[in-house]
């Protein structure tokens, strides 16, 4: 675009001074994103290399290296998030449909805006609710599960009695990422096209025949990788897990008992402040390990947009 | 003309309506089942004793009757499709309800609790020498003014031309590059944010213990770039082509069109978008909580020694109390409902900057 056509016969347009400057700054604005990426990476394994190889054994837990203690936090990281994702996906998608095909039209943009208030309320103020509402209210429920169905593994054991347990932090972090997973799907859903919907109907189809026969095969992967990007979400938030759990460093799946795996994020939150040493590399170091979890889920979930671009044969 | 519809109405019955559930079949059937369910359970309740009449277990076992119910009722008139759609309707608007729920209450608790210590101690004192009651979040809401406004100051220059760059100029692997590369930067969970700018400033500074407000400016905007960018970048594309062409045909050269003619047509969702993004980074804890530390003094200067934030200040007023614990907790919750004041105001000047300044359409 800016003069680069030197062929003989054509007008090249007039390079100003001005118009580089513009460009110049534009693309060094792109590049500085791409720089800024890079010292991501460089500073963050920079300064998580002396935990790879180093002697943690100072950390909470005694673990006889990095990935002995990393591991079972990793593990209460993927484990609460799946959790989330659990409640949050069918929820999500009933918001969504509800929003977008029976809702009546004047008031479905106000109830998309409801929803979207959730997701501007921050993490810490979640917290706070967690413990002092959502907590105490949910005991009731838990020794309703531990007495029921205390043979599943899931509900054994001794019932924790404030209630601040994985099960506990695995709602609260449903709630926050419900609103992003409603928002994505909803836009997925707005755009079936209008012809295969009525078409349904046209053909005697209630309503939600025609959801399932046309709106539903037309979102799947749109709803894989909402649900995906609420997954990746979901693994990253630190403020309600190091707020609710009183961290125990195991690896368990048991969902209503004082014992609880904490995650990577609220891990970091916790030990941080106070962290000298190796301490912090290592808290580091676990950061790195969460960027790469997120990092592979968010990929896949483009992975499937990307795909879905492709084969759709909507447009 | 009335007269003469109804009486056939009543003459010969429609055979479309034949066979279907009156419009008020639904809601007459919800509100029975919490009828029979409210009674059940206070019935319950007082046989076992109970203090309270517990109105969630109520609604909520008269949910799952209702949807028993209208699916039971539809299939005996209407037959098994369309009772499967009632049911489904019915489990729809239940999943918006749920949802409604945790907004409703947390709303409600915060107001409640916050406003005991929302009042002006709170806005014009620092918690310095405060060990008990009384002190306030000055020193928070300074610091949290200054940390976002740094970070807005770089992510909206950075943002808004890499967004031109993307829409304007970008062709080729760069472009290609920059834009997967955004995705990537939507993904880092701001606590990977927070400890790259600590570990970046701990490296330069060769201060294990690095702590400062500038830091977490940059933590921020690192979570900050990405929206700004996906936002401008789809305002600027939805600038129509004809105006750029106009432009350059009246030999205007292109770092004056896209200033003079793409940007302020654009400028509106443009601004929308940044002030979304501020409200998003606003309510950021956990990197400010690594890099920008906390404290309890005033400090206005960002390049050096600690400072506090709204949400830190939340947080460790909740985490770290001292002896008389009901007023640590309640200018915890005072913070919180400030913090949510903030973040909706935020939200509304969005969309009414959409609405006020949206460009004019031809028709």
């Amino acid at each position: 675009m800016t003069a680069t056509a030197t062929e003989p016969g054509r007008i090249r347009a007039k390079v100003r001074p001005a118009d580089r400057t513009f460009f110049i700054s534009a693309i060094a604005a792109g590049g500085l994103i791409l720089v800024a990426l890079a010292a991501v990476a460089v500073f963050l394994i920079a300064e998580s290399a002396p935990a790879f190889v180093g002697d943690v054994s100072a950390m909470n837990g005694d673990p006889a290296n990095f990935w002995v203690y990393v591991a079972p936090l990793a593990f209460g990281t993927v484990w609460s998030a799946f959790l989330a994702l659990l409640f949050a996906l069918p929820l999500s998608i009933g918001i969504a449909l509800f929003i977008s095909h029976y809702a009546p039209r004047r008031v479905a943009q106000g109830l998309g805006y409801v929803i979207d208030l959730l997701a501007a309320v921050p993490s810490v103020v979640f917290g706070l609710w967690g413990i002092k509402v959502l907590a105490p209210a949910i005991v009731p429920i838990y020794d309703w599960l531990n007495q029921y169905l205390g043979w599943l593994p899931f509900f054994a054991g001794q019932v924790d009695r404030t209630g601040r347990t994985i099960l506990t932090v695995a709602i609260v972090l449903a709630v926050m990422i419900i609103p992003i997973i409603t928002s994505l799907c909803r836009e997925i859903f707005l755009q079936t096209p209008k012809l295969h919907e009525e078409a349904a109907l046209a053909l005697g189809a209630t309503r939600w025949e025609m959801i399932r026969m046309a709106v539903l095969p037309f979102g799947r992967p749109g709803i894989i990788s909402a649900a995906m990007l609420g997954l990746g979400r979901a693994l990253g938030e630190t403020m309600v897990v190091a707020m609710l759990l009183s961290p125990a460093l195991v690896i368990s799946f048991v969902l209503t008992s004082g014992q609880n795996p904490s995650t990577i994020a609220g891990n970091i939150a916790l030990n941080f402040p106070e962290a000298h040493g190796i301490a912090v590399n290592a808290l580091i170091a676990t950061g790195l390990v969460l960027f790469v979890i997120t990092l592979v889920v968010n990929s896949v979930a483009r992975w499937v947009i990307a795909r879905r671009a492709a084969f759709s044969g909507a447009n | 003309m009335a007269v003469a519809t109804a009486s056939r109405r009543t003459a010969v019955p429609n055979r479309l309506t034949h066979g279907r559930l009156p419009k008020w079949a639904p809601w007459t059937i919800l509100i029975g089942c919490w009828a029979v369910m409210s009674a059940i359970v206070g019935l319950v309740g007082a046989a076992s004793g109970a203090a309270g009449f517990d109105i969630a277990l109520a609604i909520f076992l008269g949910q799952i009757l209702f949807l028993v119910a209208i699916w039971v009722i539809a299939y005996l008139v209407e037959g098994g499709r369309q009772a499967k759609d009632r049911f489904v309707t019915g489990l729809v608007a239940t999943a918006f309800v749920i949802a409604l729920l945790p907004l409703v209450s947390l709303a409600y608790t915060v107001v409640v609790n916050g406003a005991a210590r929302f009042d002006v101690a709170f806005f014009t004192e620092s918690m310095r020498n405060v060990v008990g009651e009384g002190g306030g979040a000055l020193h928070a809401i300074v610091g949290t003014l200054i940390i976002t406004g740094l970070a807005a100051l770089i992510s909206v220059p950075v943002g808004l031309l890499t967004a031109v760059y993307l829409v304007e100029y970008g062709r080729g692997w760069l472009a290609r590059a920059i834009t997967f590369f955004v995705d990537v930067m939507t993904g880092i969970p701001s606590i990977v944010a927070g400890l790259f700018a600590f570990a970046m400033f701990a490296l330069i500074t060769g201060n294990a213990g690095y702590r400062s407000g500038i830091g977490g400016a940059i933590a921020l905007s690192l979570l900050m770039i990405p929206v700004v960018v996906r936002s401008s970048e789809e305002m600027l594309r939805i600038v129509p082509n004809e105006l750029r062409e106009a432009s350059y045909a009246l030999g205007v050269p292109k770092y004056a069109t896209i200033l003079r003619i793409v940007i302020p047509t654009a400028i509106a969702g443009i601004a929308t978008g940044v002030t979304i993004a501020i409200a998003r980074v606003i309510g950021e804890t956990a990197p400010l909580l690594i890099v920008a530390g906390f404290t309890t003094s005033m400090n206005y200067d960002p390049f050096s020694g600690r400072m506090s934030t709204l949400p830190v200040f939340v947080y460790t007023q909740y985490m770290n109390p001292g002896a008389d614990l009901a007023a640590y907790t309640e200018r915890a919750w005072a913070g919180a409902l400030v913090l949510i004041l903030i973040v909706m105001v935020l939200n509304l000047v969005a969309r009414l900057i959409a609405k006020l300044f949206a460009p004019k359409t031809g028709r």
